[in-house]
Formats: C-alpha cells, sequence, structure tokens
C-alpha cells in the first residue's frame, strides 16, 4: 500500500544519547537507584512509535497560557516579574511543528511549588498555580505568559540550589519524539552548580536550555521576554522509499 | 542521508512535581483544566475487549517508586493508531489510545483502563504482536524511559514478534510480557534497576 508523503511519516532520526544526560548521574542522588543499568535497546521506530495522540485546541482555555492569571479567582494577578517566555518548536529537520501540545510547570516567585510533597518555607501565592499549557501554532511558534521562578533549595547535596527554571512537556506527532526538560534563565550563576543540569555532558547542550532576554518581545513598562526554542527528533528523509513501496 | 541541521533539545528529569503541569488535578489544582489529560482513553463506548493494565515501578531498592508519571499509546482493538498520519482506515473514534497516569502515592501502583490492541504490521510484510507503548518519566529519571507491555495471552503472536525475537534472554523478554491478572486483567511491573531489571527501548 502506498503511503501518504505525509511530513508526520516515516521513521525518527535515532537519539543522540550522548546529548542527552546519562541515565545514572550520581551528582544526583535520586538517580542513583532509578537509573537503568543496562543500555537501552536501540531499534528503528515502527508504526508504534512514529504515530502519537493529537491535542485540539479546542482542550485550550482562554487562559491555559497565562500563569499570571489562569489560577486566581478573584481577577488578582500572581507575584513576582512578570513575563513572556516564548519561541519555536522545530524538529531535527528545521521544521516547524504546529499543533503540539506544550506543557509547562514552574515553582511561584518565590521558589514554592503548589505541590502537596512540597515543603519549603516560601510562601504560596494565593494566585498563582504554577501550570500552564498552549498548542504551538502553524510555525511551530507558542508563547506563555508567567512570572519568573526564584531558585530553591532541595534535598541533594548539604547546600543545594536549583536554578531558577521552568518545567516543559512536550509532544511531537510521534509518540517517540516525547520529551521533558527544563528552561533556564541567561546568566544565573546556580546552572552551573546544579547536578540536574550537570547530568548533562556537552556545554552545548546545556546551552540549548538557557533561555535567551529577548527584548525585541519584551512589553515597555509591563514585562520582560526570554526566547526558547525547543527542538524534538526528526525524520529520516522516507518520500523515495515510501514511492518504492507503492511500486 | 542528510545530517539533521539542529540537535534535539536535550531532556532533564521531570522532577518531583511532574503533577502540577501534567496531572494538575491529582495534586490538588482542580480549577485551571476541567479535567487531567489522558485520565481516560475513552470517549464513548469502545469496539474490542476492555482490559486493565496495571502495575507498580520499581526502584533498585525493590521500594516502589511513588512519584513517577507514566504514558501509554497503543492501537484500538483492529489495530489501528487514533493519529492523524495513521492511513491504513478509520479507528475506533471513541478509543483515544493515549492515557496518562500518576503513580499511587502510596502505593507506586499506576492503572489504565484501555482496550486489548490489535497487532500492528512491521515493515511490509511482517506483523507485530499486540502491545502497548510505555513512557515512564519521575524525579531521578533524568531522560523519559521507553518500555512495551506484550501480553501473556498472545504466546503465538509473542514467538514471531520482529522485536521480541531479537532479544536473546528469555528472562529480558519475560520483562517485557504483562501477567494475565484475572479476567482482563493484566500486570506489568516495572523494575528500574536489578535482576529483573526491565528491558528498555532507545527507538
Amino acid at each position: 500500500m502506498m503511503r501518504k508523503p505525509d511530513a508526520a511519516n516515516g521513521s525518527l532520526l535515532a537519539r543522540d544519547r550522548d546529548w542527552h544526560p546519562k541515565a545514572r548521574t550520581p551528582a544526583y542522588k535520586t538517580s542513583r537507584l532509578r537509573s537503568p543499568s543496562a543500555a537501552p535497546l536501540q531499534f528503528p521506530t515502527t508504526l508504534s512509535e512514529e504515530t502519537g495522540p493529537v491535542f485540539g485546541h479546542d482542550i485550550l482555555g482562554p487562559l491555559d497560557h497565562d500563569l499570571i492569571r489562569n489560577f486566581s479567582t478573584t481577577g488578582d494577578t500572581a507575584i513576582g516579574p512578570r513575563m513572556r517566555v516564548h519561541g519555536k518548536l522545530l524538529d531535527e529537520n528545521g521544521r516547524g511543528i504546529s499543533g503540539a501540545l506544550i506543557e509547562v510547570w514552574q515553582a511561584n516567585a518565590g521558589g514554592r511549588y503548589r505541590h502537596k510533597n512540597e515543603g519549603y518555607l516560601a510562601p504560596l501565592d494565593p494566585n498563582f498555580g504554577g501550570c500552564g499549557r498552549t498548542i504551538s501554532g502553524p510555525d511551530g511558534s507558542y508563547s506563555f505568559l508567567t512570572v519568573k521562578p526564584a531558585p530553591y533549595p532541595w534535598p541533594n547535596g548539604p547546600n543545594s540550589w536549583r536554578p531558577a527554571h521552568i518545567h516543559f512537556s512536550v509532544f511531537g506527532p510521534s509518540f517517540a519524539q516525547r520529551l521533558i526538560t527544563q528552561m533556564y534563565f541567561e546568566g544565573d550563576p546556580l546552572i552551573a552548580l546544579c547536578p540536574i543540569v550537570g547530568s548533562i555532558d556537552n556545554p552545548d547542550a546545556i546551552d540549548a536550555l538557557i533561555s535567551d532576554l529577548d527584548m525585541d518581545q519584551s512589553v515597555p513598562m509591563d514585562m520582560l521576554a526570554y526566547r526558547f526554542d525547543i527542538v524534538l527528533r526528526g525524520r529520516n528523509q522516507t518520500q523515495f522509499e515510501n514511492r518504492m513501496e507503492g511500486l | 542521508m542528510e545530517p539533521p541541521k539542529l540537535k534535539e533539545s536535550p531532556s532533564q528529569t521531570a522532577g518531583p512535581y511532574v503533577h502540577i503541569g501534567c496531572t494538575p488535578s491529582f495534586t490538588g489544582i482542580t480549577d485551571v483544566y476541567p479535567s487531567d489529560l489522558g485520565a481516560s482513553l475513552k470517549t464513548g463506548p469502545v469496539e474490542g475487549t476492555e482490559i486493565v493494565l496495571s502495575g507498580v515501578i520499581f526502584d533498585g531498592n525493590g521500594d516502589p517508586v511513588l512519584d513517577a508519571m507514566i504514558e501509554i499509546w497503543q492501537p484500538d482493538a483492529a489495530g489501528l493508531f487514533n493519529a492523524p498520519s495513521e492511513n491504513r482506515g478509520d479507528a475506533d473514534p471513541h478509543f483515544t489510545g493515549w492515557g496518562r497516569c500518576a503513580s499511587d502515592p502510596e502505593t507506586g501502583e499506576f492503572r489504565f483502563d484501555t482496550v486489548k490492541p490489535g497487532q500492528v504490521p512491521f515493515g511490509r510484510d511482517q506483523m507485530q504482536a499486540p502491545h502497548v507503548c510505555l513512557w515512564i518519566v519521575a524525579r531521578g529519571i533524568n531522560i523519559g524511559l521507553q518500555t512495551r507491555a506484550y501480553f501473556e495471552d498472545e504466546s503465538a503472536a509473542n514467538a514471531t514478534d520482529p522485536i521480541l525475537c531479537t532479544i536473546a534472554t528469555p528472562s529480558s523478554v519475560d520483562t517485557l510480557i504483562a501477567k494475565v491478572d484475572g479476567p482482563n486483567r493484566y500486570r506489568f511491573d516495572i523494575h528500574l534497576q536489578g535482576p529483573r531489571e526491565t528491558v528498555f527501548f532507545d527507538m
């Protein structure tokens, strides 16, 4: 059967496991007991990995992308430095990925998460939930409004602090493109000290997770902007092979 | 082949607070979204055999992982995916094929109410045994873990599955088999380390 020459078809490029963090990174203590000892078995993707769920714009509420306002029931806004986080979602082939669900979560401007397992002494903000989501536009662009999260201490070493960060969960069209990562902020001195950042060996890979201050997208007298582009796995160029299959 | 133009964004752990972003009602954030995405794979009456797939993820000490998030992706009972790129036919419109579940904070159990998947082709002239793809993230997991749950009562199909057949050690294959755990119930425990370490894939 001839397959549609659809951009969402075709096998995915293999992951570069040296670019990603290793499973076991002892400086990040929790990884010691939660890292498989065997390397994952490599196979080319099959239909099971090349397909994936689709999310329609109908799931989005009008404030889903606006963490400054989406938790408040009173119309008050969240406390902290107001900012826009935006960028493009691309694949390794350099093509924008449209229609992808992007979910974010973060601590508030005091470094406190709204989570039942969290006990940091910084206070909750009654107007900040810390979650947001959007769907990438036709060219892969996305945008969130939020407040800048603060660094916070965590029980890893005797005095470990996470750099300010926002967690990103991203769906491409293929389940094998599924990715969770974290966005950091240009100029944060805690980045170099963090064992979670340090789970990545390659300094260029770490750079890829650091957002840049983007004055062009800032709003005067309102908010700064940070740019963070995200890249998901690309595809082998298979149109010729598909044509052969159809013969 | 053309080399990739860009590098994939490197993974980082989902951390202990993944629920805020992905299953917010699980941690008491119930007013931002109407419901947690992926909480149900069914949007109406589904075709095929409805099943429960459940299990626990264990760490290297044998302790249950209480703060993981698990996602599954699978075809419908006829082997068709509810995906835009599915071009072999129309999948069951009431079955999304995608589920998301947080581990139970006390027992570590995850559970999906789903359907027994049909078979999916492998290349042009082979078929894969029925299977569910899983993706696991948690604090301490630096890059999401991919694995597959096959079914104990599909031994004939499993014996010719092109992926399972490349795994030489029977005990390793066994880590990928969900065990019958009652009528239409399957148990798929996942071991991150140790003698029963689950086979994970880089696919």
